[in-house]
């Protein structure tokens, strides 16, 4: 028989749809992640950040340093958090991201607004993510001429059009030119070891048991933490090895600032590639097929990309799509990165992050101990 | 007299299949003990259980000297466990596989016994081939090679032949028993009947109950079976309408002759009667073990329905 059988056709298309459904995890993945991911990304990512956190020195206390708050407010841009009281304290809020906003208000602000000379607020923007900063900054651009218009009425009030009672000084703090790589190549660090390590990882295991040698490492007296550490160490050499060539290229090739911050960098380098190996093992021992390893790395890898702050703003997000971002290690390990490079935070300013990271790479490993059968029960 | 497998009881379902039913078995220590039964009959899982691979829901034993499930890691430690599918690193070379098992096990000359391990095997000059690449029986003496590198006491081999020639069979099985004569003592499963003859002594197993147990001699006089052999012009053929007859548990071809086989001598007469004339000539011939295994597992199916 030769030519082409419709009903060879029909025979291999049947055969493979009942393999397919007799995969539940398979099955059950190829159904629930574009209905998760398109609700969880569909609404959760979103590129014109509003109410970033600002924080505000007022260094006057007076009724026009109330209306440009008032004002900032009113723009929808802005949500004021903080109350700072020295120059100082207000950098270390820029510097370890509490706020995405300084405003300085200077103390002879309402003098020089009455007698029209030069009026200036400071306001200073944390551009790491320069696409995060973009829109309010635009928004700033309106201010001089709205927030006061209440206030200066009856004599002080400008005739005509007149021109801004003050003007806006803007910093873009830590990327003063917005390059966009200085953002996104400390970030792909992130992403390329959360790639490699969890998905390799993942596999390793799956393969013992898919090729049947796992009965003999189980027969064997090889302790659970035995087996973790010997199958994970040679890939934290891989991750090493990935983060130098990522970094030397984010030197040389992308300019990349070095700021700095190198005990919290190799803290938070050392804690992440431990982590994503864990989740890879922990995959490993709920997944029973390579496949379905695979399967769901990438699940844990999307949202990585996706809800981290890598690509979009994290605070663009709403409070719900953040919180599943802060239970992503990437999220706090690209804080750590940019904050180390960009920002050249210490250890002071980067414990929290690294303590989250720490406590991923603690659950992450209880459980795949747990999970992990020294038998075939 | 040491026992090397002492275990009583044995209770193990998955699921709602009751895979391993009150199964007892002693293995005395330096005895090839074959274990039989069909397909399914729960032969790797009561082997899973004495290594410590699978927890019994019920039961308890002793698998030299230390207990099955309490102290399940000093078992393991003393016993080579050879699985059914080829479980070695294909990806490694013959001795990177061996040495990796030497390392697991905290093994000391671990060189030198990597050495004599693939001397013994005749494989020295392979020891850089990758274990995949080698042929079926060849892969089966590296698994047991394998499993007894550490020296342990107890072996349990899971059909360890299956798939293998005639010959490496043979080879594989001359080592078994210079093994045994060192001292160690082996149960092995098998479906092969003059294997089963080569063991010291056997113990079948069917819908996880064990059914019979004992030297071959001992299991086949056990039977009360009683066979007769006919040959004659396409006696062969006749199996089918003897198997119907009444009396007649089993009728098997063998060549060109058939063995009719049941424990009612009048009943057996009787169902051959119609061809007892010539061409065709009868003798009684001794049962052999396959002949007991048929009528075993035709009585434990009839058990269960």
């Amino acid at each position: 028989m030769s030519g082409f059988s419709l009903n060879r056709v029909l025979a291999v298309l049947i055969k493979e749809f009942k393999q397919l459904t007799r995969d539940r995890i398979t099955y059950a993945l190829m159904l629930a992640i574009p209905v998760i991911q398109l609700i969880l990304f569909g609404y959760a990512i979103n590129t014109e950040p509003r109410h970033l956190p600002t924080a505000v020195l007022a260094q006057e206390n007076s009724r026009h340093a109330r209306s440009i708050v008032a004002a900032l407010k009113n723009s929808a841009y802005f949500d004021l958090v903080a109350q700072a009281r020295s120059p100082a304290e207000l950098d270390r809020m820029l510097r370890t991201g509490d706020v995405q906003f300084a405003v300085t208000i200077p103390g002879d602000f309402s003098r020089r607004v009455a007698r029209g000379d030069r009026a200036q607020i400071l306001v200073e923007a944390d551009a790491t993510d320069p696409s995060a900063t973009s829109g309010a900054v635009a928004a700033l651009a309106a201010l001089p001429a709205q927030a006061l218009a209440h206030d200066l009425t009856g004599a002080l009030a400008p005739r005509g059009q007149p021109p801004a009672p003050f003007e806006v000084v803007i910093h873009r703090r830590y990327n003063p030119e917005a390059v966009t790589s200085y953002n996104i190549v400390p970030g792909l660090l992130g992403i390329i070891l959360s790639l490699t390590l969890v998905m390799m990882t993942a596999l390793s295991v799956t393969r013992e048991t898919e090729r049947g040698t796992m009965e003999t490492l189980l027969s064997t007296p090889l302790e659970p933490l035995e087996v973790m550490i010997g199958k994970l160490a040679p890939y934290v050499m891989v991750g090493l090895v990935q983060t130098a060539i990522i970094l030397t290229m984010a030197a040389t090739l992308f300019h990349v600032p070095m700021g700095g911050g190198w005990v919290g960098l190799a803290a938070g380098i050392g804690l992440f590639i431990t982590g994503s190996l864990a989740l890879g093992f922990l995959i490993s021992t709920v997944a029973r097929s390579q496949l379905q390893a695979m399967q769901m790395s990438f699940f844990y890898i999307l949202p990585s990309i996706l809800l981290s702050g890598f690509m979009f703003p994290f605070r663009g997000m709403p409070a719900w799509a953040q919180w599943i971002g802060e239970a992503i290690p990437v999220t706090h390990f690209l804080r750590v990165v940019r904050g180390s490079l960009l920002k050249s935070q210490g250890l002071a300013d980067q414990w929290r992050e690294l303590a989250a990271l720490t406590a991923f790479v603690c659950l992450v490993t209880a459980l795949a101990m747990a999970r992990y059968r020294r038998t075939l029960d | 007299m040491t026992l090397a497998i002492d275990v009583r009881g044995l209770n193990k379902s998955f699921g709602d299949k009751h895979v391993v039913n009150d199964v007892s078995i002693r293995v005395e220590a330096g005895r090839i003990c074959g274990f039989l039964g069909p397909n399914g009959s729960g032969k790797t899982t009561t082997l899973r259980l004495m290594c410590g691979l699978l927890t019994p829901d019920s039961g308890a034993g002793e698998v030299l000297g230390f207990d099955i499930i309490g102290q399940a890691e000093e078992v393991k430690r003393r016993t080579g466990y050879m699985t059914q599918k080829f479980s070695l690193y294909e990806d490694l070379t013959l001795a990177e596989n061996l040495a990796f098992t030497a390392r697991v096990y905290g093994l000391d000359r671990r060189a030198a016994r990597v050495d004599a391990s693939l001397e013994r095997l005749g494989l020295t000059s392979r020891r850089g081939q990758l274990a995949g690449t080698l042929s079926g029986g060849w892969k089966q003496r590296l698994a047991l090679a394998n499993a007894t590198l550490h020296e342990p006491q107890l072996l349990l081999l899971d059909e360890p032949t299956a798939g293998v020639d005639p010959k490496a069979r043979r080879t594989f099985w001359d080592e078994i028993h210079a093994l045994a004569a060192e001292g160690l003592t082996v149960l092995v499963s098998t479906h092969y009947m003059d294997e089963a003859e080569r063991c010291h002594e056997i113990a079948y197993i069917s819908y996880g109950r064990l059914i019979a147990r004992g030297t071959a001699a001992e299991v086949i006089a056990a039977s009360g079976l009683i066979t007769l052999r006919g040959e004659g012009p396409e006696a062969d053929r006749l199996a089918h309408r003897l198997a119907e007859a009444p009396g007649v548990e089993t009728a098997a071809a063998f060549g060109a002759a058939i063995h009719v086989s049941g424990e009612d001598r009048s009943a057996l007469e009787a169902a051959i009667a119609p061809w007892r004339q010539p061409p065709y000539r009868w003798t009684e011939v001794a049962p052999t073990l396959e002949d007991v295994f048929i009528q075993l597992m035709g009585r434990s199916q009839d058990n269960v329905s």
